[in-house]
């Protein structure tokens, strides 16, 4: 089957079908480099006729595929399946329709995310789902991973600001979801796609809502003698009433890591920063400033700085954005988690993360978005000494399960991809997988598309298991 | 990244090249700087896929051919050196490997005939312009030419400045604040000689004595680029004779090309006698704009008309230099002049050394983007740091007519009146 499959993808794409070692080795892992797999072939396709071709063409002859945009998933999320077909999508990075006066912009999708807001910047509209990748990382990955952001605290993930979808379903029939208005009749299909990490098909247009820019920020930088101290702050912040626009937390570990990158100038005897921004109309800003600061100073910050320009604020993001990539400074190797927990418990997961990181004897760097209690631990580990990865992993799991205990999820936007597979379970009941497997297999009965990411593959094992889910025995839904 | 490089095999090459693939961690930072995967969209045509390559072919797990034709592809503008927030040093890594490269590949014979006539041609001055003034009489025949003789022919100037006989000593005018030895350039010596010029004046009126050691050759950039480490060493040793013993404040380049050449002669000589000499020397090696704005300067006399200036950041200057805010702070000192950041300026205009002549359909759609950005700023002179951005941007922007010069160049004819 797979090489009739190659055979025609040949014909089609002739030197846009790479398949020699060269052409293919570079596209074996994402951003998660401790995996690897080797594709069949990666297409390059340049159009949408191309793209649904492709999916059909898959679909007949049961090979899985992938679609692929930078290649920036923390979980595996754009990894290839092996022997299955990439579909990377870099050429299709038009901004298809962009109005100003309906704040919509139709993108391709593989249009940078930030490009989006290049675009809109002269009329004064943004995109607002900024994830640290933000500069790199596509719309289509954003939308196959309802990608976060600093800023989701207030404005909400990639959902909320995607009105419309046309996908390609996995066995090639294209559909609209969703239009161009928030307002929309029956249910929320852009949101079921949305997140959906691959599992129902390829995005091949996109329509974002654009915002307009906030009239002002105000970014503070506070300092704490303790990470937890730091912690609590946010839950104050919250508690006061008041809704910043963004609350990170880095750690002493991870502003070692950021300095190193780009001398964001961060306090030196910090064990704790928090970084909090507000934004929106200037009044509205200036009535809450003095606010801010009042919780803020109470809770035991040391030393509290404030953007004097644009400048420094973004001397103070470019540290916070880059902090990921920035560990590779201090580590050759790293295991970048994502959980949730709610903001109430921050102080205890941190404080749970640091004795595990005792007991495992690696090192653990703290980057996260505190405002939603999203944890982004840095595992760092040396994958030259024997098991050190594995004790990594073993690590990164017990912080995900730490997380599920204190009531949170296994995952705040990096999806579960392939590294997560495992801890899925551990937080959904097995009525509540059944369910994702019945909704995945009623939209792509051959599991093709992103075969074994998020949902362990082997055809739905649980629906054999349990014979016809709760819904079926309703007469809600019916396979077949 | 893991990598299982093995040591021997690269000698004193071994620590910076696989110090670069470790601290790669694939996050794709690198990718939206990156000119050729801005054309090609491919990852291979990618710094990230191409450190993956690189890695593959020193692991022995992949055969150095497939990869040649991606690492060929490469500029070297290193924009994925400033982009990349892990710290990869990207030159660590490819110019050893194409100089090991280099030595392993079998060209084809117009290839290497072509290589040949270029390595031997342009580092030599009069060599160059014999070749140029040659190359003046073929231009009107240039439609009957195919390839990359054509397209070498196109880059020539319509007409070649006269050659200027540098001297060995210029004398500071009023009292001396300093005293620098300037390494001349090779090629821009035929194509611009008026930039030494202008260099050697915009010196003196500060109060900067300069000299020009004689025995100086090419600085070896291109040779190095390219995979020809063989000449590059050689070039990099006779400079650090040629410059010894002068009791110098700096060493002053003006083509940006050639002054990340000079910082990059400590990886070239690594393992030799000279790797601590070439420290020194490149530790003192410092762009002109570096150098005046350290040194402060006085105040250029305005233009007689106001001026608006797009000034573009030459890749060899603000990433493998990370020259940057110098250029800006001596152009912000002249009254009634605008300055224009140019959008994308990241992003290299295709000249990139020897690149336009090997690679030109990327580097002409390149020159064509960059072209426009540059008339979307509604500028009406570009203002830009090397002799190779220089050219590109001329042959992009004739229609418009739009005059493109050195820094130095401009701060020259306004400390002369002529501007």
């Amino acid at each position: 089957m797979s090489e009739a499959l190659k055979t025609k993808l040949q014909t089609l794409f002739q030197e846009r079908c790479l398949q020699d070692d060269a052409g293919v080795l570079p596209y074996e892992s994402d951003g998660l480099t401790a995996f690897r797999s080797r594709p069949l072939v990666v297409v390059l396709p340049e159009t949408q006729e191309e793209i649904i071709e492709v999916v059909k063409l898959c679909y007949r002859y049961d090979v899985p595929f992938v679609a692929r945009g930078s290649g920036t998933s923390l979980s595996g999320g754009s990894m290839p399946i092996e022997g299955g077909v990439v579909i990377a999508l870099n050429r299709m990075n038009r901004i298809l329709h962009y109005d100003a006066a309906e704040r919509i912009a139709v993108v391709e999708p593989g249009v940078i995310n930030l490009y989006v807001t290049k675009k809109a910047v002269p009329d004064g509209l943004y995109y607002a789902p900024d994830p640290s990748s933000g500069p790199v990382c596509t719309i289509g990955g954003n939308v196959a991973f309802n990608s976060g952001g600093a800023h989701c605290l207030k404005y909400g993930m990639t959902s909320n600001h995607v009105l419309g979808l046309k996908v390609v379903l996995p066995n090639g029939d294209v559909a609209d979801l969703g239009g161009e208005s928030l307002e929309m009749v029956g249910p929320d299909l852009t949101g079921m796609f949305c997140g959906s990490e691959g599992l129902f098909g390829v995005a091949l247009e996109v329509t974002l809502r654009l915002l307009p820019k906030p009239e002002v920020f105000k970014t503070i930088l506070a300092a704490y003698h303790s990470l937890a101290d730091a912690g609590q702050a946010v839950a104050d912040v919250v508690a006061s009433g008041l809704l910043p626009g963004a609350m990170e937390i880095m750690d002493r570990l991870a502003m070692d890591a950021a300095e190193a990158a780009v001398k964001a100038g961060y306090p030196a005897e910090a064990q704790g920063l928090l970084i909090v921004e507000l934004e929106g109309p200037g009044e509205e800003v200036e009535a809450e400033f003095p606010k801010l600061m009042q919780v803020i100073e109470a809770s035991g910050a040391y030393e509290i700085r404030v953007a004097k320009n644009e400048a420094e604020r973004m001397k103070i993001w470019k540290g916070r954005k880059g902090a990921f990539s920035a560990v590779g400074r201090l580590s050759p190797d790293y295991v970048v988690q994502d959980g949730v927990v709610p903001r109430t418990k921050l102080g205890e997961a941190l404080r749970e993360i640091e004795k595990l990181s005792k007991t495992y004897g690696l090192r653990v760097a703290n980057v996260f978005h505190a405002g939603d209690g999203n944890l982004h631990p840095l595992i760092l580990y040396n994958g030259k000494l024997e098991g050190e990865f594995e004790r990594a992993e073993e690590l990164a799991g017990e912080i995900l399960k730490l997380c599920v205990d204190l009531g949170g999820a296994v995952t705040g936007e990096h999806g579960i991809g392939v590294e997560k597979l495992a801890y899925l379970p551990y937080m959904y009941s097995d009525d509540d997988m059944d369910l994702m497997r019945f909704l995945r297999i009623a939209v792509d009965d051959k599991e093709i598309a992103n075969r074994g990411k998020m949902l362990p593959s082997n055809k739905a094992p649980a629906l054999t298991m349990h014979g016809a889910h709760p819904i079926e025995k309703q007469g809600i839904a019916f396979r077949e | 990244m893991q990598h299982n490089i093995p040591a021997e095999p690269l000698g004193a090459y071994a620590e910076p090249m696989t110090e670069a693939v470790s601290s790669c961690v694939h996050c794709g930072f690198c990718l939206p700087t990156c000119p050729t995967y801005r054309v090609m969209g491919e990852e291979m045509d990618s710094p990230r896929g191409r450190i993956f390559l690189m890695k593959e072919v020193l692991e022995g797990s992949l055969e150095l051919d497939m990869a040649s034709p991606y690492i060929d592809n490469c500029l070297g503008c290193m924009a994925c050196v400033t982009a990349c927030p892990s710290g990869v040093q990207y030159q660590d890594l490819l110019t050893p490997f194409r100089a090991l490269a280099e030595e392993k590949r079998e060209r084809k014979l117009m290839d290497k005939i072509l290589r040949r006539f270029v390595l031997e041609t342009l580092p030599y001055p009069h060599r160059f312009r014999l070749a140029a003034f040659m190359g003046q009489f073929a231009k009107p025949f240039k439609g009957l030419l195919r390839g990359r003789m054509a397209d070498m022919l196109a880059l020539l100037p319509e007409r070649l400045p006269k050659g200027v006989l540098l001297p060995v000593k210029k004398i500071a005018e009023g009292e001396t604040r300093a005293r620098v030895a300037l390494l001349a350039g090779c090629a821009q010596q035929v194509l611009e000689p008026d930039i030494n010029s202008a260099t050697l004046n915009v010196l003196a009126q500060n109060g900067v004595e300069v000299l020009i050691p004689e025995e100086q050759v090419c600085c070896g950039a291109l040779a190095a680029h390219t995979g020809a480490m063989w000449q590059a060493k050689r070039f990099a040793k006779e400079n650090l004779k040629a410059f010894a013993g002068l009791e110098l404040d700096a060493i002053i380049t003006n083509a940006a090309g050639c002054g990340s050449g000079l910082h990059e002669y400590p990886l070239w000589l690594k393992g030799e006698p000279e790797e601590e000499v070439a420290k020194t020397f490149a530790h003192k090696a410092q762009d002109i704009t570096v150098f005046l704005s350290q040194l402060g300067i006085k105040a250029p006399p305005a233009p007689k008309q106001p001026l608006k200036i797009a000034y573009h950041d030459a890749c060899h200057l603000a990433h493998a230099q990370g020259v940057v805010y110098e250029p800006r702070e001596l152009l912000g000192m002249i009254p009634d002049i605008q300055v224009f950041d140019i959008a994308d300026s990241e992003v290299c205009c295709g000249s990139a050394g020897t690149y336009n002549i090997e690679h030109p359909d990327t580097a002409f759609k390149l020159g064509q983007e960059k072209a426009q950005n540059v008339l979307a700023t509604g500028a009406d002179m570009v203002v830009t740091g090397n002799i190779g951005c220089m050219t590109q941007l001329r042959t992009h922007l004739k229609e418009q007519g739009i005059p493109v010069m050195h820094t130095v160049q401009l701060l020259d004819k306004l400390y002369r009146g002529e501007l």
